[in-house]
């Protein structure tokens, strides 16, 4: 049962991360949510201490306005302090990372969490930690509060998917329709701050960037069609999961990083081996290109000074 | 008295790890810089994340955490991060932020599953490896020094040596392969230098929060000037003086991983060097900003009482504020702010109390706004052919910035003009 309990969480850690990751990577928004999910930790670290408890709604509060705080310290880095994008996230996540760790250290004892909670999550641990309702045991926290997200996530999608689709895509010609750009946005990136915060007690504040972008950008290389991306991308999270457990237990180490390290190879197989995108399709491509010599005339490309 | 000791550098301890930390810091400002104005800063947060499976798969194979060897360690990961994130950008359609992501969190999670597959198998050997996360100065020693500041002072000679080509390799690309330099061999030695930067900070900032020391003291120190040399040495004094901070705090709290506080330290001084920087600062900017609108508020009031006057030809006689009012709708007591800084400057006077009167100076600078204003609608109506009634709103701003040499160019090209379009005489130039 805690095996099953462990691999439904992280199934739908993979769900809920991949499919706000397809936007993050459409949109080339791959190491704002890096970002993001690092400087969320303050924020999460505070509504713990405020609380003493794991009470989830202090800690989306805590995250939310941290998230808020650093998409509004960066716009002003760059808008006031003139300061170019990348240095401006760079600058502001760090800090606020940093200041989340020295209160970790600082509270060790005093709060249920710890320096390694931050690094690799405990999903080892979260099945334990179950809610009763009415004298009744239904099942781990953890588990409710993923499903909420992932039903969130998808529902946001599924209210939203032309406008989020047009945007990811073309966002000049979705602000010139009309479509209020910034508002999807903002709710991009607030679907991204809830889905670290639920799933940063299972894979922790680093590993939770390989859950989001590494299954879409696999997906990424399968197709090029959104839709089936979103699908792909889902299943490509819950296979990590699954695998993710199988190599954790096989040679005995964190199952989270297990889980990003599974990511990792389902994308290398993506790119090596993608009919349409791979490496492989690339290179059969070309030697076909270069058995006919009628294709090669034509296909060798101009000069582009 | 804990803090004092730590002052009088008595033990050998304090100083191997003051100097240690400032070591580290030093060469990650100096060497960020680059990649700051490459605009690659986060390529830093990307390889110093891949250093940490190099770090536990030289621990696994020599059972030592002897610097060189997890330095060695450290290097080879990050080359293998660097070649995968060209690879990935190169030869799939992925985007070098997805890339840089995917390699940063995959490379973290390898690190991160031998990390704790040793600690569930090693002994008592593997102790500290987990230092290398968040950086533990305290556990430094002089040969850990001795090794960092070696490392250190070559990568500092090679910046020197390599200087003039890592300048244009950052700031014009395009102009060193128009010269025949070798630009992508000064990109490898950036890289290269970015790559030891990392692997030298590990052990007291640590793979998780050295992103931060390689690009934050290069953004504070771009606010201070824009000269490369200069900025080097700015990066790299403030990176030395947020480890210093850092290796005290680690001093005072036992147990207090070092590369936080190394990082808050750090920022602490971007957050002032955003602010008072003498130049490019918030508080300097917005101060220019203010001044540039009152002295705009001042000259426009100087041109309404020249306007006034101009009529009867008469600019001996005073206005009240209801007449420049009509004439110039504001707030009363906006008009009565800046007529007071006008009389201060001697440009305005008071003869009965509300009526106001230009000086000899002040009908002067009016004269020659004026003449600016009318020069600028004349060739836009003549050179550029636009409509005369469209012209005001755009003199009206550029009055108060023409410069004298402008407006030689303005009368040359319009051939001593008497008349603007709107038919009123252009002052003459008194001087």
């Amino acid at each position: 049962m805690h095996t099953l309990w462990i691999l439904i969480i992280g199934s739908l850690v993979g769900v809920s991360c991949a499919l706000v990751g397809c936007f993050l990577v459409l949109r080339r928004l791959a190491m704002l949510g890096d970002a993001i999910s690092h400087a969320v930790l303050p924020g999460i670290v505070i509504a713990f201490m405020l609380t003493a408890s794991r009470n989830t709604l202090p800690m989306l509060a805590g995250a939310g306005a941290f998230g808020v705080l650093t998409a509004w310290l960066t716009d002003v880095l760059i808008r006031r302090g003139q300061l170019q994008s990348d240095a401006a996230i760079g600058v502001t996540f760090t800090w606020l990372f940093a200041v989340g760790v020295i209160l970790v250290s600082a509270f060790t004892g005093h709060v249920d969490l710890d320096v390694d909670c931050v690094l690799h999550g405990e999903i080892l641990f979260v099945p334990f930690d179950t809610w009763t309702v009415g004298g009744v045991d239904i099942g781990p926290r953890a588990f409710w509060i993923l499903t909420g997200v992932t039903l969130a996530n998808l529902a946001v999608i599924g209210l939203g998917y032309k406008e989020l689709k047009l945007c990811a895509f073309d966002a000049a010609l979705a602000a010139a329709m009309g479509f209020n750009v910034a508002l999807w946005h903002y709710l991009l990136m607030g679907l991204v701050a809830l889905t670290t915060v639920a799933a940063f007690e299972s894979v922790g504040a680093i590993l939770v960037v390989a859950m989001l972008i590494v299954p879409a950008n696999a997906a990424y290389l399968l197709t090029d069609r959104l839709s089936v991306m979103l699908l792909l991308a889902g299943l490509f999270g819950v296979l990590s999961a699954v695998g993710g457990y199988g190599l954790a237990t096989l040679i005995d180490g964190s199952i989270a990083a297990a889980m990003a390290v599974f990511s990792g190879l389902l994308f290398l197989a993506a790119a090596l081996l993608s009919p349409t995108h791979g490496a492989l399709g690339y290179y059969l491509a070309r030697r076909a290109r270069h058995v006919s010599p009628r294709e090669t005339m034509g296909s060798e490309p101009a000069i582009n000074a | 008295m804990n803090w004092l000791e730590f002052f009088q550098f008595g033990s050998v301890n304090v100083r191997t790890v003051t100097l240690g930390c400032m070591v580290i810091g030093l060469s990650a400002g100096v060497l960020g810089c680059f990649a700051f104005l490459r605009r690659r800063s986060l390529l830093g947060d990307a390889l110093a994340h891949a250093a940490l499976p190099g770090v536990c798969v030289a621990f696994m194979l020599t059972g030592t955490r002897d610097p060189l060897v997890i330095m060695l360690g450290a290097v080879v990961a990050c080359w293998l991060g660097a070649v995968s994130i060209d690879a990935i950008t190169r030869y799939t359609r992925c985007k070098e932020e997805s890339a840089l992501g995917m390699v940063l969190s995959v490379f973290f999670g390898v690190g991160i599953l031998l990390l704790t597959h040793i600690q569930h198998t090693g002994g008592a050997a593997q102790a500290g490896l987990e230092r290398f996360l968040f950086g533990q100065a305290a556990a430094m020693r002089p040969h850990d020094l001795r090794v960092l500041s070696i490392a250190s002072v070559l990568m500092l000679a090679a910046t020197a040596v390599g200087y003039r080509h890592f300048k244009l390799a950052s700031f014009d690309p395009q102009f060193m392969d128009a010269l025949n330099l070798p630009r992508r061999w000064a990109s490898l030695a950036m890289a290269t230098l970015l790559v030891l930067a990392v692997a030298i900070g590990l052990q007291a900032v640590g793979v998780v929060l050295m992103a931060a020391m390689l690009v934050t003291p290069a953004a504070a120190a771009r606010y201070w000037t824009h000269h490369l040399s200069v900025m080097l040495a700015l990066a790299g004094v403030f990176g030395a003086i947020s480890g210093a901070i850092g290796a005290y705090i680690s001093y005072l709290q036992a147990g207090m991983p070092t590369g936080p506080w190394m990082v808050v330290a750090v920022s602490l001084i971007f957050g002032v060097s955003v602010l008072f920087a003498p130049k490019q600062g918030l508080v300097a900017r917005g101060l220019r900003a203010r001044r540039f609108r009152q002295r705009t508020a001042e000259e426009n009031l100087l041109r309404t009482l020249y306007r006034l006057g101009e009529d009867r030809k008469d600019w001996e006689q005073a206005h009240t504020s209801g007449s420049l009012i009509q004439y110039r709708p504001m707030d009363t007591a906006v008009l009565l702010r800046v007529m007071g800084r006008l009389e201060r400057q001697g440009l305005v006077y008071e003869p009965e109390e509300g009526l106001f009167q230009l000086t000899a100076q002040g009908l002067e600078r009016a004269a020659r706004l004026t003449r600016l204003h009318r020069l600028w609608e004349l060739y836009l109506t003549q050179k550029l052919n636009l409509p005369a009634d469209h012209v005001h709103a755009d003199a009206e701003e550029i009055e108060h910035i023409l410069t004298p040499e402008l407006e030689a160019h303005l009368v040359a090209s319009l051939e001593e003009p008497a008349r603007d379009p709107h038919a009123r005489a252009i002052p003459e130039d008194k001087e």
